[in-house]
C-alpha cells in the first residue's frame, strides 16, 4: 500500500532478538493450566503430556520397555505445547514493546485545579489548587497553560491553544485545540505549547486514553472475538472426534491380538488434533490487533477488526478522502474572440492578492498552462477588491484597468450596472459597461457545463468585456480511483458523502468511481443510511470525527473517529485513527480480511495436515499386529518409531515455522473471493496435505540418521 | 468390468439425474404450498386430515416445537410398533401364525423402523405376520421417510427465510410428504412391481410339492406394496430375509434397475428442491455434484473390485469376477452398483451379500456409511447430513476469502458450528464406540461368524450400518442377541436423533438471521471449486476418522489376500 504511516511507536522486526528471550520465559509461565484451559486444543495436549509423563517417572522407577523412545515422545509433546506459547508470548511481547514506549510517555502530572467560581467558562484564572494528576475524578476543571502537561482526557471548554500530541501520534507539528466545535478533545500526556485552556476532565486516572491504549496493545484486555470463539469450537470438536478414533484403537488391536503401547498412541492423537492452528490462533488475533496499531489505528475491541473484515459498505466524506480539501483551477475557457492567453493573464492578475488556495491554484495554472509568471503586486501599483458577500467578486485595479472574477451570475450583474469611475488620478476613466448579451450567454452556456461536471465556474471580466470562465475542480485524489475498484472486486460498496448539491455530487462520483453517493448529507441522512444498508444485512464502516459524527460512528459496525475530532466522536467510534487520515478505512479493511484469512488458511493447513500423520503412523502402529500394513507405509519410513516419532517431531517444528506467517498474516490481494479461494486452496489445503509427506521424510532421515529410534 | 456394465451404471446415473428436475419441481410446490396437479384430488383429504386432528395448517412452528413435535410423533410410533409386535400372535392377518416377537428383537426392530434404519434382526417371513408387515412396518415406512423429507425441508427453510422465528410445521409437512409425494409415487411404483412379477396378496403362504416329492413352504404377502416404499423411502427393510435378493421382491433385471434408481430419486430431488426453495437451482447441483463425485468414485472402486474377482481364486486359475453371494440375474455391476447406492442412500436394502464381495468392494459400502450416508442419502437425511458438513466446510475455508464464514448468505458463526459438531461427533462415537465395546466383550465377540478381519469388519459394519440409519447387513454376523439387539438399537437411535436436533438448531438458528447479499467478496459455493472443497472436507474429516477400523478391517484383508494369505477360522 501507497500508504506509510507516521508512528512514534518502535516498529520491530517480526522477531527480533530482544523479544525471544522473554518470550521464551513466557512460554513456560503459561504453562500455568489456569491460562493454558483458556486454549482447548492445547490444554488437551498440557494434559496428556503431564499424564504420560506420569506413567513415564513411574515406568523409570518400576523398569518399563522402550523407556528411551518413549522418553522422546513426551519430550516433543511438551515441546508442541512450549512453541504454542512461545508464538504467543511473541506475539504479545510485540505489543508490550510498544506499550512500554507509550508508558514512558506518561509521565507522573500535576494539575491546576479549579474550584467554584473559577471552574465555570469565562471565570476568573485564579484561584487554583495544584494536586496530583492522578486524583483527578470526571467533571473536574482544571487549567492547563502553556508548558503544563495535560493530566487527563478531557474537553476544553474555554480556550484556545497549540498543542504537542507526538506522544499519542509521532506527529510533531503542534495541532489547535479549542472550546465548542470539532476540535475540543484532549488527551492526557500531550503537552500545551502556547495559550492556555480550561479543560473539564472525562476520564479518570487509569482508564485515560494512554492507558487503554496501553491496554489494548499489551493484549491485557483482549477478549476471544466471536469468531475465533466458533473456531475454537469446532477445534474442540475435532479434537473429541479425534479422541473417539484413538480410544477404539486398543479394543480393535486386542481383538487382532496384539496391544498399542500408550505412547503411541498419545503420539496418534496429539498429531492427529488440530494443534498447528490450536497454537497458533490467539497469536493471529494479537498480531492482528498488533499490525493496525503499527498503521496508528487503535481498536477498541478485536470484535472491530473482524468486522473490518466483514464490511460490505464503505461510507467515505468526499472532501480529504476522495477530493483533495480544495478546489483547484484546472482550465480556462474563453469566450469567442478571446485566447485563452488572454483570460489566464487576466485571470492571473485578479488572482495576485487572493491568497485562497482557489485563487492561488488560477496563478498556478497561469503559469503551468499559458507560461504567465507571477508578477509582484507592490510593482504593478495595483489595488486589490477583496470578495464581499454582497459582491461575490474580488479583482483588482491597475493602471485604469479594472478586472474581475466571481459568481457567474453575479459578473454578469455587474456588468449591466451603470458606468462607474475607475482608477485614480490621471488614470481615472469612466467605464463604460458593454454587456455582450452573445458573450453573456456563451458565459452561462460554459458555466452550465463546467456545473454539471462537478466543478464550480469562475467567471472573468477586464474593463466590462466578459473574457471567459475558470473552471475550478474538486481534485479527486491521484490513484482513489484504483481503490474504489479495488474495493469492488473485493466486493465493498462506497458511498460518498457530501454537503454538495446532487448534480456535482453525481459528477464527482462518477469521476472518482464510488459506487453511489449520499448529496446535501445531514448528519440524520449519515445514521438513516447506515441502518437502511444494516437492515439488508450488510456492515457499515466510516469515518467521522465532529460531535454530530458520533450516532453514525455508533451506529456503524466499523466507525473509525479521527484522533483530531471531538470526545464524543472518539468515544462513539471502535478505532481511533492516530494520524486522522480518512483514506486508511480502506487499508484498515484490508488488515481485518488479512486476519481472517490468516486464521482460515491455518485451519486448513491444520486439518489437511492429518493426511500424512496418519499415513505415518497407522501403518507404523499396527505392523506388529498384521505385517502387510507395511504396504500403507507410502513414504517408506525406516522404522514404526521412527515413523511415529518423525510425525510428532514435524507436529512440533511446523508450529515454529508458522509463528512468521501467524505474525504477517497471510498476503492479501484485492481480487475476487473466487480467485482468492482457488489461490488459498491450493497453498494452504493442497500444500497442507502435500507438505507433511516431505517434512515427514525428511525428519524420519535425520531420526534415524542420528539413532533417535 | 464389462462395457455393458458400464452402460448399466450410465444408464442408471442418466435416469436419477432426469429426474431431478422434474421431481424437485413437484416436491417444491408441494412444500411451498402452492397447487400441484394433483391438488384437486388430495387437497379436500388433506383438509379433512387437518380438521379430524385438529391442526391449523396455516400456524407454524419454532425449532424446538418443531423438534418437540417430531420427537412426540416418535415416540408414539415406536410404542404403537413395539406393541404391535409385541401383541402379533393375539392380532389378526397372521395366517403364518407367528407368535410374539421377543422383547429385545421387538425393541431392535421397532427402533430400527422408527429411525428409517430397517435393520433386520428378524426374518421377515419366519417372524412377523401380515399385519405386523402392513400396519406396523410399512406404516413406519412412510412416516419415517417423511419424516426425513420434512426435517430436510425445515432445514432448507432455515437457508431460504430471513429474519423469521418459525422453519413450517411439523404436521404439515408430514401430511404434504405422505400425500402428495410418497403415496401417489408408491401406488403407480407397486402396480410396476407387480408387473414384474412380485405377489401381493393376502392369501396365505403357498404349499408346493418339489420334484423329489418333498413339501416346500413358498412365503407370499403384500410384497410389492411394502417393497415399493422400503425403495422410496430409503428404509430397506425387506418384506422377506433375503431382502431385494429374493426374486419375489425383485424378480427381473429391470425392477434391479428401477429399484435402485427410486433409492435415489427422491433424495437426488431434494438438492433441486434446496437450489430451488433458496432461489439459485446452481446451489442443489453444486451439492448433488459433490455427491455424484463420491458416489462414482465409490461404484468405480467396487466394480473394479468385484469385477477383478478374488485373489486366492484367480490364483487357482478360476478367473472373472467375485459372484459369490450374487444373483446371476443381476450379476457383477447390478449388485455392485446396488450395494453402492443402497449404502451411499440410507437404504440398506441389499440385492447381494455385502458380506461376501471382495474386501475391497465391501470397503466402499462401510465407508459410504461411515461418512454419515451424504451421497445421496436417506431422503431427507442425506441433504441434512450433506448440510451439516457443507456448515464445517464452509466455515474452515470460508474464513480464507477474508470474511465470516457465509453460506447462502447466511453467517456461520458459533451456535451453528457447536450444532454441526455435535451432529458430526456422534456418528463416529456410535460406530467405534460400540465397535470398540463389541470386539471385547464375549457376547459382541459370539457375533462374527469369521475370524480376523473379516470378524472385525462384520462388527463395525453392524454398528456403521446401525448409526448411520442405514439398515444393510454385512451379513455374517449374529445380531439376534440381547447384546446386539439393545447395542444396535442405541446405536440407530443416536444416529438419528443426534443429527436431526443439530439440524434443525442450525434451521432454527439460520432462519433468524439476516440474508447477506452476495457480492464479489463472497465465497463462491455453486461451482466446481467448492464441489472439491466439500468433497475434500467429506473425505479428511468424515474418512479419515475411520482409517485405524478400516486398516484392520478391509484394508489388512485386502493386503493379506493379494499376498495369498487367509486367517484361519477361530472362536467365533
Amino acid at each position: 500500500m501507497a500508504h506509510t504511516p507516521k508512528s512514534s511507536l518502535p516498529k520491530s522486526s517480526l522477531l527480533s532478538a530482544g523479544l525471544i528471550g522473554p518470550a521464551c520465559l513466557g512460554a513456560v509461565t503459561k504453562l500455568d493450566p489456569r491460562q493454558m484451559v483458556k486454549n482447548p486444543v492445547m490444554f488437551v495436549v498440557e494434559v496428556v503430556a503431564a499424564f504420560t509423563t506420569l506413567l513415564f517417572v513411574r515406568d523409570l522407577v518400576t523398569g518399563g520397555q522402550d523407556l528411551g523412545f518413549t522418553g522422546q515422545i513426551i519430550l516433543w509433546l511438551w515441546f508442541t505445547v512450549l512453541f504454542a506459547n512461545f508464538a504467543e508470548a511473541v506475539a504479545e511481547g510485540r505489543g508490550k514493546a510498544q506499550a512500554d514506549s507509550l508508558r514512558r510517555t506518561r509521565t507522573e502530572t500535576t494539575a491546576k485545579l479549579l474550584a467554584g467560581p473559577a471552574a465555570a467558562p469565562g471565570g476568573p484564572r485564579t484561584p487554583y489548587e495544584t494536586v496530583p494528576g492522578a486524583g483527578l475524578k470526571v467533571g473536574d476543571v482544571v487549567l492547563v497553560e502553556a508548558g503544563d502537561v495535560i493530566p487527563s482526557d478531557g474537553e476544553v471548554i474555554e480556550g484556545i491553544a497549540s498543542v504537542n500530541e507526538a506522544a499519542i501520534t509521532g506527529e510533531s507539528a503542534p495541532v489547535i485545540r479549542e472550546s465548542g466545535g470539532d476540535r475540543s478533545a484532549v488527551t492526557g500526556g500531550t503537552q500545551v505549547l502556547s495559550d492556555w485552556i480550561r479543560v473539564r476532565i472525562t476520564a479518570a486516572a487509569g482508564s485515560t486514553f494512554i492507558d487503554r491504549m496501553i491496554a489494548l496493545v499489551e493484549g491485557a484486555s483482549r477478549q476471544k472475538t466471536p469468531n475465533e470463539i466458533a473456531l475454537n469450537i469446532l477445534l474442540s470438536g475435532l479434537t473429541i472426534v479425534f479422541v473417539f478414533a484413538v480410544a477404539s484403537i486398543p479394543s480393535f488391536a486386542a481383538y487382532a491380538g496384539g496391544a498399542i503401547p500408550l505412547a503411541v498412541l498419545v503420539a496418534l492423537f496429539v498429531t492427529l488434533i488440530p494443534t498447528t492452528i490450536g497454537a497458533l490462533l490467539s497469536a493471529i488475533g494479537i498480531a492482528g490487533m498488533d499490525r493496525l496499531v503499527r498503521f496508528n489505528v487503535l481498536a477498541m475491541s478485536g470484535r472491530a477488526v473482524e468486522a473490518a473484515g466483514d464490511v460490505d459498505t464503505l461510507l467515505l466524506d468526499k472532501t480529504g478522502t476522495i477530493t483533495l480539501g480544495n478546489r483547484q483551477a484546472t482550465e480556462f475557457r474563453p469566450v469567442r474572440g478571446v485566447t485563452p492567453g488572454t483570460l489566464a493573464d487576466a485571470a492571473q492578475l485578479a488572482s495576485l492578492a487572493d491568497e485562497t488556495p482557489e485563487g492561488r491554484s488560477i496563478v498556478v495554472l497561469a503559469k503551468e498552462a499559458h507560461g504567465i509568471r507571477a508578477r509582484d503586486m507592490g510593482s504593478l501599483a495595483a489595488t486589490f477588491v477583496p470578495f464581499t458577500a454582497q459582491s461575490r467578486m474580488s479583482g483588482i485595479d491597475l493602471d485604469g484597468s479594472s478586472i474581475r472574477k466571481g459568481a457567474v451570475e453575479a459578473v454578469i450583474a455587474s456588468l449591466e450596472a451603470a458606468p462607474a469611475l475607475v482608477g485614480t488620478g490621471a488614470a481615472a476613466r469612466v467605464l463604460q459597461p458593454r454587456l455582450d448579451p452573445a458573450a453573456a450567454a456563451e458565459v452561462r452556456a460554459i458555466a452550465e457545463e463546467i456545473a454539471k461536471a462537478g466543478g464550480t465556474p469562475l467567471a472573468v471580466a477586464r474593463d466590462g468585456r466578459l473574457l471567459g470562465v475558470v473552471h475550478l475542480k474538486d481534485i479527486v485524489k491521484g490513484g482513489i480511483r484504483e481503490r474504489f475498484a479495488e474495493l469492488r472486486r473485493m466486493g465493498i460498496r462506497t458511498v460518498m458523502i457530501t454537503g454538495d448539491n446532487p448534480m456535482t455530487a453525481a459528477a464527482i462520483a462518477a469521476e472518482a468511481g464510488v459506487d453511489d453517493f449520499l448529496a446535501q448529507a445531514t448528519p440524520e441522512d449519515k445514521l438513516a443510511l447506515i441502518r437502511r444498508e444494516q437492515a439488508q444485512g450488510k456492515l457499515v464502516a466510516m469515518c467521522g470525527d465532529g460531535t454530530n459524527d458520533a450516532p453514525a460512528l455508533a451506529q456503524a459496525d466499523v466507525g473509525v473517529a479521527m484522533n483530531t475530532g471531538t470526545v464524543a466522536a472518539r468515544e462513539a467510534g471502535n478505532m481511533v485513527d492516530l494520524d486522522s487520515d480518512p483514506t486508511k478505512l480502506i487499508e484498515i479493511v484490508e488488515i481485518g480480511k488479512q486476519l481472517l484469512m490468516t486464521r482460515g488458511a491455518l485451519t486448513t493447513f491444520s486439518i489437511a495436515n492429518d493426511v500424512a500423520k496418519y499415513f505415518a503412523i497407522i501403518p507404523a502402529m499396527f505392523v506388529g499386529l498384521y505385517p502387510q500394513l507395511q504396504a500403507l507405509n507410502v513414504m517408506g519410513l525406516a522404522s514404526p518409531q521412527s515413523a511415529i516419532l518423525s510425525a510428532i517431531i514435524f507436529n512440533a517444528l511446523i508450529i515454529v515455522a508458522l509463528i512468521p506467517l501467524a505474525l504477517r498474516g497471510v498476503s492479501y490481494r484485492a481480487v475476487g473471493a473466487a480467485a482468492l479461494l482457488r489461490r488459498n486452496l491450493l497453498i494452504y489445503g493442497l500444500g497442507g496435505i502435500v507438505v507433511p509427506f516431505a517434512g515427514i521424510k525428511v525428519i524420519d532421515l535425520a531420526v534415524s540418521a542420528l539413532h533417535l529410534a | 468390468m464389462t462395457l455393458a456394465g458400464w452402460i448399466q451404471i450410465a444408464l442408471f446415473c442418466a435416469i436419477v439425474l432426469a429426474l431431478v428436475k422434474p421431481l424437485g419441481l413437484y416436491m417444491t410446490r408441494v412444500f411451498t404450498g402452492a397447487s400441484t396437479p394433483l391438488s384437486p384430488l388430495l387437497r379436500p383429504v388433506e383438509r379433512g386430515l387437518y380438521r379430524l386432528a385438529g391442526i391449523d395448517e396455516r400456524h407454524e412452528q419454532h425449532w424446538l416445537t418443531y423438534a418437540g413435535a417430531m420427537l412426540v410423533f416418535h415416540a408414539a410410533g415406536f410404542v404403537l410398533l413395539y406393541a404391535i409386535l409385541r401383541l402379533q400372535g393375539l392380532l389378526p392377518l397372521n395366517p403364518a401364525e407367528q407368535g410374539a416377537v421377543a422383547p429385545d428383537l421387538a425393541f431392535n426392530t421397532a427402533v430400527s423402523f422408527v429411525t428409517n434404519t430397517n435393520w433386520q434382526n428378524y426374518g421377515g417371513e419366519s417372524t412377523l405376520s401380515y399385519l405386523s408387515q402392513m400396519l406396523g412396518l410399512t406404516h413406519q415406512n412412510f412416516l419415517s421417510a417423511a419424516t426425513g423429507i420434512a426435517l430436510a425441508v425445515a432445514l432448507i427453510r432455515g437457508f431460504a427465510r430471513a429474519s423469521a422465528r418459525t422453519v413450517g410445521s411439523f404436521w404439515v409437512d408430514l401430511t404434504r410428504c405422505t400425500l402428495y409425494v410418497l403415496l401417489p409415487l408408491c401406488i403407480v411404483y407397486t402396480l410396476f412391481l407387480v408387473w414384474q412379477g412380485v405377489p401381493q396378496t393376502l392369501a396365505p403362504y403357498a404349499e408346493a410339492t418339489t420334484l423329489e416329492g418333498g413339501k416346500q413352504t413358498i412365503a407370499l404377502g403384500p410384497v410389492a406394496s411394502q417393497v415399493a416404499i422400503k425403495m422410496l423411502g430409503t428404509n430397506g427393510g425387506g418384506f422377506f430375509n433375503a431382502n431385494a435378493a429374493h426374486p419375489f421382491e425383485n424378480p427381473t433385471a429391470w425392477s434391479n434397475l428401477i429399484q435402485m434408481v427410486s433409492i435415489f430419486g427422491l433424495g437426488a430431488a431434494l438438492t433441486n428442491v434446496f437450489g430451488r426453495m433458496v432461489g439459485d437451482e446452481r446451489q442443489g447441483w453444486a451439492i448433488l455434484g459433490a455427491m455424484g463425485v463420491l458416489f462414482l468414485a465409490g461404484t468405480a472402486v467396487t466394480y473394479w473390485a468385484e469385477g477383478a474377482g478374488n485373489p486366492l481364486l484367480n490364483a487357482l486359475g478360476l478367473q472373472g469376477g467375485n459372484l459369490e453371494g450374487k444373483e446371476i440375474r443381476f450379476g457383477i455391476p447390478g449388485s455392485a452398483l446396488f450395494a453402492v447406492v443402497t449404502t451411499a442412500a440410507s437404504c440398506g436394502a441389499v440385492n447381494a451379500m455385502h458380506d461376501a464381495f471382495t474386501a475391497l468392494g465391501g470397503l466402499i459400502p462401510l465407508v459410504n456409511m461411515q461418512l454419515g450416508e451424504i451421497i445421496v442419502g436417506g431422503v431427507g437425511a442425506g441433504l441434512y447430513g450433506m448440510l451439516v458438513f457443507v456448515v464445517v466446510a464452509i466455515f474452515v475455508a470460508g474464513l480464507m476469502v477474508g470474511r465470516t464464514p457465509e453460506y447462502l448468505g447466511k453467517k456461520i458463526e458459533a451456535r451453528e458450528v457447536k450444532m454441526a459438531m455435535l451432529a458430526i461427533l456422534c456418528l463416529p462415537l456410535m460406530m467405534l464406540g460400540f465397535t470398540a465395546l463389541a470386539t471385547v466383550l464375549p457376547a459382541g465377540l459370539a457375533g462374527p461368524a469369521n475370524a480376523g478381519p473379516h470378524g472385525f469388519t462384520e462388527i463395525l459394519y453392524a454398528f456403521t450400518s446401525a448409526a448411520a440409519n442405514n439398515g444393510s447387513a454385512f451379513a455374517g454376523l449374529s445380531g439376534n442377541t440381547p447384546f446386539y439387539n439393545l447395542t444396535l438399537g442405541a446405536g440407530m437411535l443416536v444416529g438419528r436423533f443426534f443429527v436431526i436436533i443439530p439440524a434443525l438448531a442450525i434451521a432454527g438458528s439460520l432462519a433468524a438471521k439476516k440474508t447477506v447479499p452476495a457480492s464479489a467478496g463472497t465465497f463462491p459455493t455453486h461451482g466446481g471449486l467448492f464441489v472439491g472443497l466439500l468433497v475434500g472436507v467429506i473425505l479428511i474429516l468424515g474418512g479419515l476418522t475411520f482409517l485405524p477400523s478400516l486398516a484392520l478391517g478391509p484394508i489388512v484383508e485386502h493386503l493379506a489376500g493379494s499376498a495369498g494369505q487367509t486367517f484361519a477360522a477361530a472362536g467365533g
